[in-house]
Parts: structure tokens; C-alpha cells; sequence
């Protein structure tokens, strides 16, 4: 081995620490990268990536099987414009009622599947991707969608479909997969279409998926279908969704996430950088007097520059390389759970963010270990040797002096000057704190704002009275107009309508006569068109004062009298409205004028609803009946008890009472609070990383000053306290400038969250934080900090004196 | 010569470093308050070892080490850095001063650990200062001091918490020989006025300078133990008794 190397061998392995912290930086930082990059790429149009890996369809085109064959549907696949088309496939819309194992509430059913019969997930159009289990390889076996709305079916469930005659039709679910065009529930073999078509409620049809030329307009999507329909049998085409619609959908929620994920992954990448560049300048800086001992037996400067990059870079690319594992382990988890939110399909780590993390990292690390290799290997010989044991005099003196005035005990007074003697070192750990606690604070606004979006959703009802026949699984749930999920285009989305016969009236008044009741109203819901839309509009209609249902406004009030209403802010953009203005809907072919009073905050129908009293629409709708009753108790009254007499009171009408509004937590809320906590960690850790570099680094340059001051008869623990004290300070000031960074962080991006979704937030959404909670965040820095230090402390602590006097 | 409470007793101790030969080897001696005690040896005689162990800085692998009455051996870390406080004053060959303190608050440093009042301690420290002749520097830092006024500075901040006991390892070791001189009179002085003294040295005009008794290491053992008169041109073979 030559001279170089073994100097290389021997400073890699006699700094162990500083390898050891070199290393450990840069697998976190490389973690964090992978981690962000992947981020940022999966959130770089989710679904319009995951459309052209699936060749997602352009058109999935539904067709009646009793109208049309399959011969007659084969030819449109050679209509004008059409690139590529998959199918016919034959198609049932049928009605499980459930599974071993899936315990399903008592009166509760599962939605509706459509499957579709197909003997194979690829295909010119609609590429499906498995995520679990195989495609169909047989009768009985169903290939089930994540997307499905129904509960979750893990593989080997059995789900039952009841037959009119009395039988079951039972399919295994062999695989999970995801289609971006949401083209079905699920899949089965082609000859299991016609077991299902014969069961309860079932209805068959045709499926064909086209792609074409030209499909980046609705005008020329619907030329598009119209080209296709006329080659179809007439009247064949019973329905069609373009993939614009699905995108819209996508977008939805996708939007609410990208500047979300958008963010962290820049800190991650932001804080890499500074890590790495700090701790391998500081690795090579704390060198300067080896490297004078070097020059001094003969090295020349370039050999010197070679020994300590490659000093450097050797546990670095360890660290690199383990990071690089890592990161594509927890991405792996992350994207996962991104999957979902973006309901794209088999999102992994993007090559190009692996190569890119990985050659940018080892290139920084040479960079700057370059850099300060060449600045150590130009100091002349002797001023080399004299680097290193102590700081340069005059630096931090007039801190020493302000700091010994101090009213506290010696080591702390010590500790506390010490960053002012080594100024470079101090900013950088400064910025490392300032990311942590920005970080930490940016998490905390978050979780603060998506929890009040949460809250934002449910109503303050104490009690929830259903008119009708309990809901499907994965459907709203009555009160879903204040605050059950919204559930997309499911079959099963939106609330049910009260039925023709039940008595409503006899229902309010069981509720009133009932001892404990405070308040009470009624919902109903209907659907109307408005002036400046092209789709409908739900108006939830309540019945009875409904102002303390707990609805939040972004600007405005709360309407007081009929002809008033409050919308949502997609709604007064659809509409063009402002607060103030009057808008016209037609309900039943009745033109309705509705002052707007005010702009609510509401996510259901992806904001098109508009919140009135019933009396709005007596002249429209006079019949209208709730759907749901809410009720508020008088205090003092126990919720359970009251159920229990109300539902004997409600007996005769059918009605059920249920404890509080029926709502449940998002799951794409719960993914999201799981993503900023796991982010956030990361950034934590990679921020207390950057103290513990610096302070390991300070604490063994100093390691004979320590000796000296052990000497005299500093306690362990006063070398702890001396230790922790030089980043108090560092830690304060990290955390007051983090926290106004953090929430500004917060005040960009969840009102951009909001912006992605089409939602202006309400201010009770953006102001989360309050004084106490800011102090505690800033406090956060100091504790990354004092975590940080705890280690070379410990060490400092643990030290032999007569070692660290002997050490140069 | 009246006999006083020893100040230093080591008994039996001996002391190896890993693969290396014994560094102390069976050393047993007595020091009383009052002497002042050179500690002669060539290069790893022991010498600094020796000195480690009084000082709390390290701990014999048999024997034991009990220096004013405090079993010096069986100290834990906090311990041994409150026995060092409380009992023993340091004098470094390279000062060890931290340069990044004036003068007198290095000086203080050790009152201050162990919480005397500041406006004490610097009253004590300025008065240590006058009587060392270094008053002038007290606001200065180290690095613009010459090698002799940094070791009085050394000095003055081993006496600061009045210890029955100073230690010096190789004073003179970094100094020119007018510094040299200084500090070996300066030792003379505080010997003279009471202090217990132990010197590490090669230097044998050290010795004969301020030593009232001169102890000879060789390969780990004592090899002569001897009473001398300070300034007098050779020792005095056999004076006083030979501790133990």
C-alpha cells in the first residue's frame, strides 16, 4: 500500500468518531434526499404519470348487453380518432352482502361492485397494476381495487353474493390492484359474469376502453364519444366516463397533498446539504495540524488535498450507500401511503432521484472536502502545526466577558461564551437547529390546521336522529352534509333521502318532547341547478335553526331567514357570486333567488352545495322531508341514556338515534398525520446529527482545555453542564428563528393546500397557534440542541483527566 | 526537625499500563507537611505517574494513595475533581492555561467550581497576583504573557483554593532559563512560607534550588530517597529519615 493510502487507512480509522459522525451524516442525509426526492417526484402530476404507465382510457365507454354484442362493440374500436381500445368486456353491477370475517355492522351492507370480467390485467388500454396477490386465474376469484369504497378486502377474503332464488355466489379475492381510470370495483374471470348476473339486484352490461388521438378537451372527448356511439347499436350506450372526470376527481385530493409533501421535501433536501457540507468541513478543518505534520515529513500539498478527501469520502460513501438502503426502504413506506392519497398506482423511487442523491452527495463531500483540504494544504507548513488545540485569540472574548458577569455558576458561564469562539461553527449549528425547529413547528401548524379541517366536518350535534334505512358501508352516513366523508362517485355517495312514508313530523316531535332536548333541527337534501354551472348542485336544507351545527365561516354570516344561504367557496367561484350577491337555482323547474350571506367552509361535493333554510324552497319543494335530524343536549345530560329513550320514542317511525354526528376520522387525514410525524422525525434527527457533529468536534479540539479544567476540579457533572451550555444559546436562537419560519411555512402552505382543492380556509384553520404552544416550539430547538450535546458531554464527562491532558 | 502530619502517603502502589512494563513498581512514601519534595528519574522512571496518582488523576492497580487524609485510590471521578479542588494545587511544564480567559479569570476558575463568591475569589485572586508580581496582567490574556509570568499565572491559580498541597510537573520544562529562575525562586518562596511542595523534574538544579528532599525514581522503583538544604551545592546523603 502506498504512503497516501496508508495515511488514508490510518486517519479513517484513528478519528473514529469523526468517521463514525461523517457516515452517520451523510446515510441521514441520503436518507432524507431519497426520501424527499421521491417525494417530490410521486408529487410531479401523480396522476398523470400513473395515466401514461397504465395507458389509462381515455373513455370507458358502458354499453346495455341486452342492446348490443360483442361483435357490434369490436367494431368501434375503429372509429375515427380511436389510437387503441380494450374490451368488450362484459360487466355486472352486483350486490355482496358480506364475507366471513368482515363483521359488518348489524343492518349494514357492503356497496355495490361493478366487476368486470377480465381474463387479464395488461392490454393496449387500462394497464392494470397488481400491488397484491395474482390476477384472476379462474372462476370464483375476484381481483378486488384499492379504490374500492367498501370495506377493506385483504387476500383470501371471501365475499358472498346472494342470488334472488336464494343461493350464494362466493368469490375469493386472489389479488389488489389499481386501475387510474377506475374502470371497476373489481375483477373476475369472464365466466363468473354470468354466476353474478344472475344474483340479487345485479345489473349487466359492456364495458369497452378506448384511448384517442386527440382527448385533452372535453369538447373533443365528447366528439370523441360521439364517433364511437355511432358505430354502436343505437341507444347501446348507457354510460361514459372520460378521463377528464376521473382526473378531476384525482385532483381533489391529490392537490390538497402536493404542497404539502412539496415542502418537506425540500427541508429534507435543504438540511442534507448543510449537514454533509458541515460535518466533512469540519472532519477536514479539525485536521489542519496532522496535515502539517505530513507536509512536515515530506507530503507534498496535492497528496495532502488527496489524503483528506479521500479521508472524507471513504465513510461518506459507506454512509451514502447504507442511506441510499434506507431511503428506498422507508420511501418505499412512504410512497406507499402516498399511493393512496394520490390513488396512483405502484409509485416507487424514481432511479433518476437515486442516481441524483447519491452522485450529489459524493460530489458535495468531495467539493467540500476539496475546499478545505486545499485551504488547510496552503497554510504553511509550521502555522499547520500550531492549528487545532485552541481557538484563534480575540475571538469570542468580549462573549467570555459578558457571559462570566452572569449571575450562574462557572461551567455554565464557560459553556455558554464558547460558540462565540468558533463563529462559523455556531451559525451552521444554528441552521441545523433553525431547520429542526422550523420543521417541527411547520408539523405541528399542519397536524393544528388538518385537525381543524377534521373538526371543520363534524357537527357539534350531540345526537344524530336517521330518518331512513341505515347506510351502506362507506357512505355517508346521514350526517354526511356536516360532517361524514365525502366519498367520491361511488354509487353509494351522498345521503339518503328520507323515504316517501316516513313521517318526519311525528319524528321532531318525539325528539322535542324527549326530556334533555336543548336544540334540534332537520336536513334534507336535493339536488338544484345554478346560474353559471353546468352541473348540479346539492343544497343541504335545514329545517329548524341549524346555527349552532358548528359550520365555519371563511367570510360573512350565517344566513338568518329563507331566501338566504351560505356556499362554499368553489360554489361562489362556479357561480361567480361574492358574498352579498343573489343567485339564481332552479329546483323542479322553479327558479329560486338566494341572497348568499355568507362563504362556509364545507369539502363535501367537492364544494358545490349550498347551505339554506327548507323554507328557501317550499315554493319548489314543498314536500321536503330530512333525511337526519341533529340534536343538542341540555347539559348534564348523559348522551347514552338519551339515545336509549329516544330510539323507544322514535320506535314507531322507524327512525334510529345514534350518539354524536356519525362521523368518522379522515383516513387520508390520519395517512397525512402519520407522514408529517415520520418527515418531521426525520428532520429532527438529522438536525440533532448537525449539533452532535459540531459538538464533537468543538469537545475534540478542546478535549486539553478539558483536561485542564478537570484538573482543577471540574465534577463530571459540571463538564456536562459546561458541555450542554455551549448550545443553549445556539439552541435558543435556532428555535426563535425556526418557530416565525415554521409558521410562516405553515401560513403558505396548507392556504396553498386549500388553493389545490378549489377551498379558501377560514381563519379558524390557519391561526393555530397560540402563545404558550410558539414558546414550546421554540423551546423545541433548544431541546433538539441539548440532545444533540448530550453524547460529546457524556464523553466529555466520562474522559480520564491525565488522558485529555496528554491529548494534543 | 519536627515531625509533622504526613500530607502524602502511598503504600505498596504499583501501577502497568496495558503492554507496557511496570510504570511504578511496590512504591511506598511518605511525604510530611512542609517538605518540599523533588521527584527526579529519567524519561518513564515513573516520575509523571507518580504524580497522577497524588493528584487524583489516575488510579494504582494495588496499593493505595491517601494524600490529606482523602483515599485518593478509591475516588470516583466526581470525587477525585472535589478532592482536587479542595487539596491539591497543579503546576503544568506548559502552563494550561485557557487562552481564551484574562488572567485572573483563570486564576479564579477553581474558586469559582467550587462556589466561592465572585467578589471573594477576585479579591483573593488580585492578592495573589500582587504577591506573585503579575498584578499588572491581571486583565490580559496568557497569550501576550512571557513563558515565566504565564507559569507564576499557573501558580497563582494553584494556590487559589489555599491547598495543603502543590504540585508541579516539570515547572521550569518550557522556560527559558531567566524563567526558570523565576519560578524556582518563586517555589523557594512558597516553601518557605509553609507550602507543602512536590516537583517533577529532570532538572536536578531545580532540585537542589528549592527541594528540601530529593526523591530518585528508576524503572518504576525509588531509588534513592534523600534530605537536602535548599541552595546548598550537593545533598545531604541520608538526611532526615527515609519515609518508610
Amino acid at each position: 500500500m502506498s504512503a497516501l493510502g496508508r495515511v488514508i487507512r490510518a486517519g479513517v480509522r484513528r478519528r473514529r468518531v469523526q468517521t463514525a459522525v461523517t457516515g452517520l451524516a451523510a446515510m441521514m442525509a441520503v436518507t432524507a434526499s431519497v426520501l424527499g426526492g421521491s417525494l417530490l417526484v410521486a408529487s410531479d402530476a401523480p396522476f398523470e404519470h400513473a395515466f401514461v404507465r397504465q395507458h389509462g382510457a381515455h373513455l370507458a365507454a358502458q354499453f346495455d348487453s341486452a342492446g348490443a354484442s360483442a361483435d357490434r362493440l369490436g367494431a368501434t374500436a375503429h372509429a375515427a380518432g380511436v389510437t387503441a381500445a380494450a374490451g368488450p368486456f362484459r360487466t355486472v353491477t352486483a350486490d355482496p352482502s358480506g364475507g366471513p370475517g368482515l363483521d359488518l355492522p348489524a343492518d349494514v351492507t357492503m356497496d355495490p361492485m361493478k366487476l368486470v370480467g377480465r381474463g387479464d390485467a395488461g392490454g393496449p388500454v387500462d394497464d392494470v397494476t397488481l400491488s397484491a396477490g395474482h390476477w384472476v386465474s379462474g372462476p370464483g376469484q375476484l381481483v378486488v381495487s384499492a379504490d374500492y369504497s367498501g370495506p377493506e378486502l385483504g387476500l383470501g377474503q371471501k365475499v358472498d353474493f346472494p342470488s334472488a332464488s336464494g343461493g350464494v355466489t362466493e368469490l375469493e379475492v386472489v389479488g389488489v390492484a389499481r386501475s387510474v381510470s377506475r374502470t371497476a370495483d373489481g375483477w373476475v374471470e369472464p365466466s363468473d359474469v354470468s354466476a353474478l348476473t344472475g344474483t340479487k339486484g345485479a345489473e349487466a352490461g359492456l364495458q369497452m376502453l378506448y384511448r384517442f388521438a386527440s382527448a385533452s378537451t372535453t369538447a373533443q372527448l365528447a366528439a370523441d364519444r360521439d364517433a364511437v356511439a355511432a358505430l354502436a347499436p343505437p341507444g347501446s350506450l348507457s354510460g361514459s366516463r372520460t378521463w377528464l372526470d376521473v382526473k378531476r376527481t384525482s385532483d381533489d385530493s391529490t392537490g390538497l397533498f402536493v404542497p404539502f409533501l412539496t415542502a418537506f421535501g425540500l427541508l429534507g433536501i435543504l438540511m442534507s446539504v448543510l449537514i454533509v457540507g458541515n460535518v466533512v468541513a469540519g472532519a477536514v478543518g479539525s485536521g489542519a495540524r496532522r496535515i502539517g505534520i505530513l507536509k512536515a515529513i515530506g507530503f507534498t500539498p496535492a497528496q495532502v488535498v488527496r489524503a483528506y478527501t479521500g479521508q472524507a469520502l471513504i465513510p461518506a460513501a459507506v454512509g451514502t450507500a447504507l442511506g441510499a438502503l434506507l431511503g428506498n426502504l422507508a420511501a418505499g413506506q412512504v410512497l406507499a401511503a402516498t399511493e393512496q392519497l394520490y390513488g396512483a398506482a405502484s409509485l416507487s423511487v424514481a432511479p433518476s432521484v437515486d442516481v441524483a442523491v447519491i452522485g450529489g452527495t459524493l460530489l458535495m463531500v468531495s467539493a467540500t472536502a476539496l475546499v478545505t483540504a486545499l485551504r488547510a494544504g496552503r497554510l504553511r507548513t509550521v502555522d499547520a502545526l500550531a492549528v487545532g488545540r485552541t481557538p484563534k485569540t480575540g475571538r469570542g472574548r468580549r462573549a467570555a466577558r459578558v457571559a462570566r458577569s452572569l449571575p450562574l455558576p462557572r461551567p455554565v458561564t464557560l459553556g455558554l461564551a464558547q460558540p462565540f469562539s468558533r463563529p462559523a461553527r455556531a451559525v451552521a449549528m444554528v441552521t441545523a437547529i433553525l431547520f429542526g425547529a422550523t420543521a417541527v413547528t411547520f408539523a405541528f401548524g399542519l397536524g393544528s390546521s388538518l385537525q381543524r379541517i377534521q373538526d371543520a366536518k363534524r357537527s357539534n350535534a350531540d345526537v344524530t336522529v336517521l330518518t331512513s334505512a341505515p347506510p351502506r358501508w362507506g357512505g355517508p352516513a346521514a350526517p354526511s352534509a356536516i360532517g361524514g366523508e365525502a366519498t367520491g362517485t361511488g354509487a353509494s355517495g351522498g345521503a339518503p333521502a328520507a323515504r316517501g312514508g316516513v313521517d318526519t313530523a311525528a319524528m321532531a316531535r318525539a325528539i322535542e318532547a324527549t326530556h334533555g332536548t336543548r336544540a334540534c333541527f332537520g336536513v334534507a337534501q336535493t339536488e338544484v341547478t345554478a346560474a353559471g354551472t353546468t352541473g348540479s348542485v346539492d343544497v343541504t336544507a335545514f329545517l329548524g335553526d341549524a346555527s349552532w351545527a358548528g359550520y365555519q365561516m371563511v367570510s360573512g354570516t350565517w344566513f338568518r331567514r329563507p331566501g338566504e344561504a351560505v356556499a362554499p367557496t368553489p360554489f361562489l367561484t362556479a357561480t361567480g357570486t361574492r358574498v352579498g350577491d343573489t343567485v339564481v337555482i332552479t329546483d323542479h323547474g322553479t327558479a329560486v333567488p338566494v341572497k348568499i350571506t355568507g362563504e362556509v367552509f364545507v369539502t363535501e361535493n367537492r364544494g358545490m352545495d349550498l347551505l339554506t333554510d327548507a323554507r328557501t324552497l317550499a315554493a319548489a319543494e314543498p314536500h321536503l322531508k330530512a333525511a337526519y335530524f341533529s340534536v343538542a343536549l341540555a347539559s348534564g345530560i348523559d348522551r347514552s341514556a338519551y339515545v336509549r329513550a329516544l330510539d323507544a320514542a322514535l320506535r314507531p317511525t322507524g327512525a334510529i338515534a345514534q350518539v354524536g354526528d356519525g362521523g368518522g376520522a379522515s383516513q387520508l387525514l390520519i395517512m397525512l398525520d402519520a407522514l408529517t410525524g415520520l418527515l418531521t422525525l426525520m428532520l429532527v434527527v438529522v438536525a440533532g446529527l448537525g449539533v452532535l457533529n459540531a459538538v464533537v468536534l468543538d469537545t475534540r479540539e478542546r478535549v486539553h482545555d478539558l483536561g485542564v479544567v478537570k484538573a482543577l476540579g471540574m465534577t463530571p457533572r459540571q463538564t456536562v453542564s459546561m458541555v450542554v451550555a455551549q448550545v443553549v444559546l445556539i439552541g435558543a436562537v435556532g428555535g426563535a428563528l425556526g418557530v416565525p419560519l415554521g409558521v410562516a411555512l405553515q401560513r403558505i402552505v396548507v392556504p396553498a393546500m386549500g388553493d389545490s382543492a378549489g377551498l379558501r380556509l377560514p381563519s379558524a384553520v390557519l391561526d393555530v397557534y397560540q402563545a404558550p404552544a410558539l414558546v414550546l416550539l421554540g423551546l423545541g430547538g433548544l431541546v433538539i440542541a441539548v440532545l444533540g450535546a448530550m453524547g460529546p458531554a457524556g464523553w466529555a464527562a466520562r474522559t480520564r483527566t491525565a488522558v485529555a491532558l496528554r491529548t494534543e | 526537625m519536627t515531625m509533622t502530619e504526613p500530607v502524602i502517603e502511598l503504600d505498596g502502589v504499583h501501577r502497568r499500563f496495558v503492554d507496557g512494563p511496570a510504570a511504578l513498581c511496590d512504591v511506598s512514601l511518605t511525604v510530611r507537611a512542609g517538605e518540599a519534595v523533588a521527584i527526579l528519574g529519567p524519561s518513564g522512571s515513573g516520575k509523571s505517574t507518580m504524580l497522577n496518582l497524588i493528584a487524583g488523576l489516575d488510579r494504582p492497580d494495588a496499593g493505595t494513595v491517601t494524600v490529606a487524609g482523602v483515599r485518593v485510590d478509591s475516588l470516583g471521578e466526581a470525587g477525585a475533581a472535589r478532592y482536587r479542588r479542595a487539596k491539591v494545587g497543579m503546576v503544568f511544564q506548559f502552563f494550561n492555561l485557557l487562552d481564551d480567559l484574562t488572567v485572573l479569570d483563570n486564576v479564579v476558575l477553581p474558586a469559582e467550581m467550587t462556589g466561592v463568591g465572585r467578589g471573594e475569589a477576585r479579591r483573593h485572586a488580585s492578592g495573589l497576583l500582587d504577591v506573585l508580581g503579575i498584578a499588572r496582567h491581571a486583565r490580559a490574556y496568557p497569550g501576550r504573557l512571557s513563558g515565566g509570568e504565564r507559569q507564576r499565572v499557573a501558580v497563582a491559580r494553584a494556590l487559589m483554593n489555599r491547598p495543603p498541597l502543590l504540585l508541579a510537573d516539570e515547572p521550569t520544562g518550557a522556560l527559558d532559563s531567566a524563567s526558570g529562575e523565576e519560578v524556582r525562586a518563586l517555589l523557594r518562596e512558597l516553601h518557605a512560607d509553609g507550602q507543602t511542595v512536590v516537583v517533577v523534574t529532570h532538572d536536578e538544579s531545580l532540585a537542589a534550588s528549592c527541594a528540601t528532599r530529593v526523591v530518585r525514581l528508576a524503572d518504576g522503583r525509588i531509588a534513592s530517597d534523600t534530605r537536602v538544604v535548599p541552595g546548598a551545592a550537593a545533598g545531604v546523603e541520608g538526611a532526615g529519615a527515609v519515609a518508610r
